[in-house]
């Protein structure tokens, strides 16, 4: 029965812990990556993230999402740079105008030029997409981590506050909170996509802790009289951030669908603040892009090639990060 | 097993609980149904009074959850503000959605099965990437892009189907939203079965069914695929809350009159008893699908004890 998987609980990303040792991590990479130089393992000191961020800058899939991302950011920062016009400039004379030069997307309903607007929008996804997740990732895995690090009552009072936001699909709870608010701003979104994306990370964030808690390493620690907060920051944050950091990654991806989904659904984000998801909802409004798919198909790229980014990210930083998979 | 599914059975109450309240106080405490209910105009405040009373609207928060639970376990989920009953909206949306999400769920096992499969078996091969590739571009795409997109080019530009379903909405006409809804969690149990397969083909019982001399073909049905799919099964148990989701956008797209229309109406109009009841039913569903999934578990893998 040797070799045999180990057994896993629902959360299998919380295997992945850090608690691996150096030879089941020289072990696991066998089949998939046989270029490696000989004795570059032997170097001290080569740990699990410098071990994936070799990998990384050899992937295809992390360079090609990393320029695209790198222009998304850029993008975001300086709009001016490709786009000069005024978003919010708009001229109904020239509703649902075909591409022209100088307005290569054509115009919308609202004879806003959809190059703009496009170029635009990224700022409004990659800004909620950033934040929501940063936010996410630092109220669940410091909600996960205390539950899993105190464990007892604390573990069971934490467990329950998850489950119950973790009852509430995040698309149908948008669509019952976020339409009770009045004016809605980026705030109000990412602030809602923190409350109920938390228990996501706070799962994953209390399943690794509790494997990095009983760590020989960590009794040691103790035995040698470190503290409370020296454990924790020292000793179990390091080894237990891995699959924090790749699920919230992913889920980068996923909060900016998630952002345009809303706004699609109208309880997301309101004019003047431009966002794609509200632009593609414009243009579904009683089929208006019947007669002029330009308004439909170039947020619905931009969009698309967003999230695509951000995923093949995550994909990438997974693969790099999770030994199980090499 | 019996006691483990008691437990989690228990446990399951406080969460229920906690999270309908959640909703509860956000549908009552935010908004003013009654002041919504005359839109414009200032209401009589006499009939608001009166309004307030017959709906328990007067009494604090709690009280109203408290009343409003003890009903709702005799079957009476209350009636919207227009008279009728919410119960009977529920009779004529639910049997649609659920037949919409009956059908993803046939397109994710027959599709996304097959895919993962001939991936699985064939690492590296260029079927395999080529499905790789295609699982990544379909979880990146909204499935209300999607949706969308299928819409303007099956319905309006080729005219191969009606753009919109009809209000009886019949099998044959969900079929396109069904697999609009099915595409992200097919691409999902693609890859999942993908995954698990390679993991598995290591294994080494897989060696010695081999060694024993069995045909390629048995070991990987009776053997390898029967182990690989538990991750699988479950996935699909805990996907209930993203078809949920997808359903949202899907029937606000092909105008598809089932449980996101009516919650949609009820939101709009700020009709709370339809918007709290829905929601309590969808909460419902969500957990005992997750409670579904973890006794899955139990019973799929024998090597899993629950005590």
């Amino acid at each position: 029965m040797t070799g045999t998987p180990a057994i896993e609980g629902p959360d299998e990303t919380a295997a992945l812990a850090g608690a691996e040792t150096e030879v089941e991590r020289a072990e696991g990479r066998g089949p998939r990556s046989p270029g490696r130089e000989p004795g570059e393992r032997g170097q001290k000191g080569r740990s699990l993230w410098s071990d994936a961020w070799h990998d990384l800058r050899r992937n295809p899939v992390f360079l090609l999402a990393g320029l695209l991302i790198a222009f998304l950011v850029l993008i975001s920062l300086w709009p001016g740079l490709i786009a000069s016009q005024d978003p919010l400039s708009c001229r109904l004379g020239r509703s649902l105008d075909p591409s022209s030069a100088g307005h290569w997307f054509g115009f919308d309903t609202q004879g806003c030029d959809v190059y703009t607007r496009v170029v635009h929008g990224a700022r409004t996804s990659v800004t909620v997409g950033v934040c929501a997740t940063l936010g996410v990732a630092v109220l669940g895995s410091l909600l996960g981590g205390l539950a899993g690090f105190f464990g007892g009552m604390w573990d069971a009072i934490l467990s329950r506050v998850t489950d119950v936001f973790f009852g509430i699909p995040i698309v149908l709870g948008g669509l019952v909170f976020l339409s009770m608010t009045g004016s809605r701003s980026i705030w109000t979104v990412v602030s809602f996509i923190v409350l109920l994306g938390w228990p996501q990370v706070a799962r994953i964030a209390r399943g690794s802790v509790i494997t990095a808690k009983q760590n020989d390493y960590v009794l040691a620690a103790r035995a040698l009289g470190a503290g409370t907060v020296r454990m924790m920051v020292r000793h179990i944050l390091p080894n237990a951030i891995a699959p924090v950091i790749v699920t919230a990654t992913i889920a980068l991806g996923t909060y900016i669908s998630l952002e345009a989904t809303l706004s699609y659904l109208g309880v997301g984000l309101q004019p003047p603040t431009v966002s794609w998801g509200a632009d593609i909802s414009a243009a579904s409004q009683g089929m208006q892009f019947r007669n002029a798919p330009h308004i439909l198909l170039y947020p619905a790229a931009a969009l698309s090639l967003t999230v695509l980014a951000f995923i093949m990210l995550g994909d990438a930083v997974r693969d790099a990060l999770d030994p199980k998979l090499r | 097993m019996g006691r483990y599914v008691v437990r989690r059975l228990l446990q399951m109450v406080p969460v229920f609980i906690g999270t309908t309240f959640l909703i509860f106080v956000m549908v009552y405490a935010v908004g003013d149904p009654v002041n919504a209910m005359f839109g414009e105009r200032a209401p009589d405040p006499a009939t608001a009074a009166q309004l307030r009373a017959e709906f328990n609207l007067d009494k604090p928060v709690w009280q109203q959850y408290v009343l409003y639970m003890g009903k709702i376990f005799t079957g009476d989920f209350g009636n919207a503000f227009n008279g009728q009953p919410v119960t009977e909206l529920m009779g004529t949306a639910f049997p649609i959605t659920i037949r919409l999400a009956v059908l993803a769920i046939v397109f994710e096992i027959l599709i996304g099965l097959t895919l993962g499969v001939l991936t699985g078996l064939r690492r590296g091969r260029p079927v395999d990437s080529g499905v790789l590739m295609f699982t990544l571009v379909v979880i990146s795409v909204p499935t209300f892009v999607t949706g969308s997109l299928a819409q303007y080019l099956l319905g309006v530009k080729w005219g191969w189907i009606a753009p919109a379903v009809s209000p009886a909405a019949p099998a044959n006409e969900l079929l396109l939203p069904a697999l609009v809804l099915a595409l992200v969690s097919l691409a999902y149990v693609t890859r999942l079965t993908r995954t698990s397969l390679a993991e598995n083909a290591r294994a080494d019982y897989v060696r010695t069914a081999i060694a024993k001399g069995l045909s390629r073909r048995r070991v990987t049905v009776r053997h390898l695929l029967r182990n690989s799919l538990i991750p699988v099964v479950t996935f699909l148990g805990t996907d209930v809350g993203s078809l949920m989701a997808g359903a949202l956008v899907t029937e606000r797209i092909f105008n598809i009159q089932g449980v996101g229309f009516q919650l949609w109406q009820g939101i709009v109009r700020q009709n709370s008893p339809t918007v709290v009841g829905f929601v309590t039913i969808l909460v419902i569903v969500f957990l005992l699908a997750n409670l579904l999934v973890d006794l899955l578990y139990a019973v799929l893998d024998p090597r899993i004890r629950y005590v």
